[in-house]
């Protein structure tokens, strides 16, 4: 043994194994013709109750269907069914995000029929979910009215990690004096250029918007094999 | 807190790497970590000790080399600084951009090994 150590160089990124996992997933779903949609936020930003709603209003012209992670309980999975669409819950016991073999696995064997639309609901942390691509062509991150303006300040890794913010319960702006261009203020520093939403699953008041955004994304999504670039 | 499954897969990673050089001893594991990679330095430095236990690289040191948030700015056509991790902007001219260039590094760059 000598007695001098030395460096030797890796450069290795220690989340490959789900980068590697996650592009194979991207490429799946353009290959079948899904746009695959995630959810973040923090817990009780109105995650399910806008999932719902929005696989009920597609579920009439479009084949959906929802993953729901959880740390434990089937309570989303068992409240997103009464959609009608196919539902699957992913328990994750103690960890607190989703990673992209999670996603492979609870598809692999689950026979949905052909989809036009995918949404995987990430469990509600605003920290952890953002270092894991799980192979989604858009990311949304949630926030309510009633949680602070100046979240995205707090959180700016998960909101810069993100495509879209959808803004829930609008119902609720005047009961929590939601001050509405601070927010937008907000979002626009920590990630310039950001799509905005403002919705309220409960009274539906900008959900036509958000359906119109997805079907957007979808005839504008890249075609399989192609610019199957890595969220990182 | 997800640091501890991130600090397995570098303890996982960093053993693979002593096995592929003849099982060599590894003193310290230099890990690059953006600002933007969504991972507590401290939690991770802390999860590390415990990911090390009852494994070859018990006794081993991490050492976090933080990397800088940069982004790409459309008026100086150069990657530059980013005002702050709250304020997405050039630093220098204040041109806001959502193009992140570096920052999001996870990355086990190099082993001080022992043979």
């Amino acid at each position: 043994m000598s007695p001098e150590p030395r460096m030797v160089e890796v450069r290795k990124n220690v989340l490959k194994q789900n980068d590697v996992i996650a592009r194979a997933l991207r490429e799946r779903f353009r290959e079948e013709g899904i746009l695959a949609v995630s959810l973040v936020s923090s817990p009780g930003s109105g995650k399910t109750t806008f999932l719902e709603r929005t696989l009920t209003l597609l579920r009439p012209n479009h084949r959906v269907a929802a993953l729901v992670g959880d740390l434990a309980t089937e309570n989303d999975a068992q409240r997103l069914a009464r959609s009608g669409a196919p539902v699957k819950q992913i328990t994750t016991g103690t960890l607190c995000h989703l990673e992209a073999s999670m996603i492979q696995k609870a598809l692999d064997g689950w026979d949905t029929g052909k989809l036009d639309f995918l949404f995987v609901e990430n469990v509600g942390n605003l920290v952890c979910p953002s270092s894991y691509d799980l192979g989604e062509d858009l990311r949304l991150v949630l926030l309510s009215v009633t949680e602070g303006e100046d979240k995205p300040l707090k959180y700016p890794t998960i909101f810069n990690s993100a495509d879209v913010a959808v803004i829930t319960k609008m119902d609720l702006t005047a009961a929590v004096d939601f001050n509405e261009q601070a927010l937008d203020r907000n979002i626009q520093a920590v990630r310039p250029g950001m799509q905005i939403l403002k919705l309220s699953a409960k009274t539906g008041e900008g959900m036509q918007e958000f359906l119109d955004y997805l079907h957007k994304s979808q005839r504008l999504r890249p075609q399989a094999a192609s610019a199957a670039t890595s969220r990182n | 807190m997800h640091e501890l499954s991130i600090a397995m897969s570098i303890v996982e990673m960093a053993q693979e790497e002593a096995g592929l050089r003849g099982n060599v001893q590894i003193q310290a594991v230099h890990l690059r970590l953006g600002l933007l990679a969504g991972v507590v330095k401290d939690a991770l430095l802390s999860s590390y000790e415990m990911a090390c236990e009852t494994t070859p690289l018990e006794g081993s040191r991490l050492i976090i080399e933080e990397i800088p948030v940069e982004i790409y700015c459309s008026n100086c056509k150069a990657q530059r600084p980013v005002h702050s991790i709250q304020y997405f902007c050039c630093a220098e001219c204040g041109t806001p951009s959502a193009e992140v260039t570096r920052g999001k590094e996870l990355e086990v760059f190099a082993l001080e090994i022992r043979e």
